[in-house]
């Protein structure tokens, strides 16, 4: 038997050598051949096809030389510009009804059955505070977006922003695919990882996942329309805040995607050289999009899945606060020490010690920086607000938010910094923990985490000294 | 009053009703069902119109990378659907392609449904006619038909099966027409109420044709119940690795006919 089958491969050999090269263009040709001969057949053409073609005229648009960046801009601003004005009124009924309402009301029943204070402090104003101020922060913003995000998805948009960026991906080196995952990322970054799987070199895939990050998640969207609607929204009058807090996402969303072209080039030329790979993208027809399809999607497949794994995450890190800010050692709290010891060095890169502890705290999770930063800021400033230092407190709007910012001596620049280094420090656990599956590489994964921290510390660094000279 | 229960029984109608969608629980399943198609033809969308699953779809190529699997019960038989990810060919070696293809010749689905777009039907049947180069057991979906109507493009779907010799079934999986009649295609084919005499390419260049006759003729003696044996022979010539590797260990000799299937 064996041997018959090496007989098989001894001939298939010598035959080879003489049907020679083209018997791959062979088959090709009559494969095509007999295709184009049935669908000749089969298929028939109604009457003239009509002049005016839609779907061709949208993609002159939207792909246009000209056209082209300036509407991708423009719909993107479009969408932010109706989260961040949409948003802030639900939020608020949000947090009424869970912060204002029920977190007074179960600290009444566990006070009355004589639970023991730190129980009620860590289960109550750690655990359960975390939760409902990620549920009121995120879900209104969540609800708002994604649907509309979705419905570009649906339409058929996505192709044609890749198709926009396909070249200058190819320019730095990297796959034009590139421009598909880094789409997806805008939306989760471990699910950006795991889609480079359709670039099938590995080279330009360790390019891909490693600048996935790049691309601003679903736990940093909200973060992104928070600090531009209190900082960047409050620099300007009343009538253009939305607009101007709008525009400062998308710029900071447009120097994600210019930091991954740079990254791309970066490593393209250095550790990860060698040439670009073709392919071809077939843009699909535009489809009507599916109204309750797209409502379904976006509402229970990603806002849904997004604000789970965020409470989910949010109810340890409360607890994590909560301890923190009431262990005491000496006659400051485990967090004070911490904060008072990196103030130095954060303040160089126009940050705050509050915002470095908040984001190792946050590790696990991006959605959950802001609630961290607010509570440890309280704390830290010792302002009273609400009931107290050590746990989260009564945040009915923005508004508030933005007091207590300003109260913990935060700046315009601090808000600037803040954005900038959400953007770019390292991924979230879950996403490491995908980098590392995906290219089975302790080395990819230690970069893919580090490089993006030291890039957000050299431009937070720069940004700030180059404010202060210009400020004098 | 039995007759009236069986011509209920046979209705196409009745087994309509007659579909569970049983999302991600495949136990004990009768039959594999593989999806294959181009890239943005709404396979993901038949998948979990079929399995009552939400694999994400969106209207763009390549967002379904491995392959995704589900179940549904039709007919009182269970199946496994297996989603393939989206290829223009299963020739060249594209990791896509590669899973594509390995499942459709290794794996031994009972049935392989190809999903192509009626409004890009040349360039889709590419991939139709080297899918029937490798099975046996293919049901063809013509989807989007709505599209094609909106642009004016009639497919004689009667002719198409008669030239390919496999059911064809119109649909527009977005909004579930033609569903059932799918359903039951796939029902035909594997439990052998509909034998496929799939279309095999023949045009070749003569000193291919050739050579193939001859690799044929050695593979067919030693794999007597290859159904594919030119196939395997086409692919040899072309220095395959993963068939020389399968051919070497014997692996092919393993791939079993259809009558074989039902008399296990």
């Amino acid at each position: 038997m064996k041997n018959q089958n090496e007989e098989i491969l001894i001939t298939a050999n010598k035959l080879r050598w003489e049907v020679g090269e083209n018997i791959h263009d062979s088959i090709l040709e009559s494969i095509y051949k007999e295709a184009s001969d049935i669908a000749s057949k089969v298929v028939k053409h109604m009457g003239e096809k009509s002049k005016f073609d839609l779907d061709r005229m949208i993609d002159r648009i939207v792909t246009g030389k000209l056209t082209g960046f300036p509407v991708m801009f423009i719909l993107l601003a479009v969408v932010f510009w109706l989260t961040i004005s949409g948003a802030n009124i639900p939020s608020g009924w949000i947090s009424l009804i869970l912060v204002d309402t029920i977190h007074p009301w179960l600290k009444e029943i566990l006070s009355s059955i004589h639970t023991p204070w730190w129980i009620i402090g860590v289960l109550i104003d750690g655990a359960y505070l975390a939760m409902a101020w990620v549920i009121s922060v995120m879900l209104p913003p969540m609800a708002i977006f994604f649907p509309m995000f979705t419905l570009l998805e649906d339409f058929g948009y996505l192709p044609r922003v890749a198709f926009n960026m396909d070249n200058l991906y190819r320019r730095v080196g990297a796959h034009g695919k590139q421009a598909l995952t880094m789409s997806m990322g805008f939306g989760c970054n471990a699910a950006g990882v795991i889609a480079t799987r359709i670039i099938d070199s590995p080279r330009e895939r360790i390019i891909a996942i490693i600048t996935n990050n790049f691309s601003l998640c679903n736990g940093r969207w909200p973060t992104q329309i928070l600090i531009a609607t209190i900082f960047i929204g409050g620099t300007v009058p009343a009538y253009l805040a939305g607009a101007a807090s709008a525009a400062a996402v998308v710029a900071i969303a447009i120097l994600g995607v210019i930091f991954s072209l740079i990254v791309s080039w970066g490593l393209s030329k250095t550790v990860l050289k060698g040439e670009a790979s073709t392919f071809s993208l077939e843009l699909p027809p535009y489809r009507p999009p599916r109204i309750l399809q797209i409502l379904y999607t976006s509402l229970i497949d990603r806002t849904l899945f997004v604000l789970w794994r965020a409470v989910v995450f949010a109810v340890p890190a409360g607890i994590v606060i909560w301890l923190v800010a009431n262990i005491h050692l000496g006659s400051l709290s485990l967090a004070e020490h911490f904060i008072n010891s990196v103030n130095p060095f954060a303040f160089i890169i126009g940050l705050n010690g509050v915002i470095i502890l908040a984001y190792v705290i946050a590790i696990p999770a991006n959605e959950i920086v802001i609630p961290t930063i607010l509570m440890l800021t309280v704390l830290s400033a010792k302002i009273a607000i609400g009931s107290g230092a050590g746990i989260m407190f009564e945040l009915d709007s923005i508004n508030d938010t933005a007091k207590i910012l300003h109260a913990g001596g935060w700046t315009t620049l601090t808000g600037i910094n803040l954005m900038l280094f959400s953007l770019l420090h390292n991924p979230c656990s879950t996403t490491i923990y995908t980098i590392y599956k995906e290219t089975k590489s302790i080395k990819w994964t230690l970069i893919s985490t580090f490089l993006p921290i030291a890039i957000g510390i050299t431009v937070c660094f720069f940004v700030t000294q180059i404010w202060y000279f210009i400020s004098g | 009053m039995n007759l009236e229960n069986q011509n209920c029984t046979n209705c196409p109608a009745h087994n309509v009703t007659n579909l569970v969608k049983l999302g991600i629980d495949m136990s004990n399943f009768d039959f594999v069902v593989a999806l294959a198609g181009n890239p943005n033809t709404g396979k993901s969308t038949v998948f979990n119109n079929l399995t009552g699953l939400r694999q994400h779809t969106g209207n763009w190529p390549g967002k379904t990378v491995g392959r995704a699997e589900g179940g549904f019960l039709y007919n009182g038989k269970r199946f496994k659907i297996v989603d393939l990810p989206g290829t223009y060919s299963l020739l060249s070696t594209s990791e896509d392609e590669e899973i594509a293809r390995d499942f459709i010749l290794f794996g031994q689905p009972d049935v392989t449904v190809i999903i192509i777009d009626a409004t890009r039907l040349e360039r889709n049947l590419n991939l139709v006619l080297q899918v029937l180069e490798i099975t046996d057991r293919a049901v063809l979906c013509v989807n989007l038909i709505d599209e094609a109507k909106r642009h004016k493009i009639q497919i004689d779907d009667r002719l198409l099966s008669k030239n390919l010799g496999i059911p064809v079934i119109p649909t527009a999986a977005r909004q579930g027409i033609g569903i059932p009649d799918l359903l039951k295609s796939i029902y035909d084919v594997t439990t052998g109420k509909f034998i496929c005499k799939p279309h095999r390419i023949s045009g070749e260049m003569k000193n291919i044709t050739n050579a193939v006759d001859r690799l044929n003729k050695k593979i067919a003696e030693s794999f007597p119940n290859l159904p594919n044996t030119r196939w395997i022979a086409l692919r040899l010539l072309e220095g395959d690795q993963r068939i020389i590797d399968a051919v070497r260990s014997g692996e092919i000799g393993n791939l079993k006919p259809v009558e074989s299937f039902t008399s296990d």
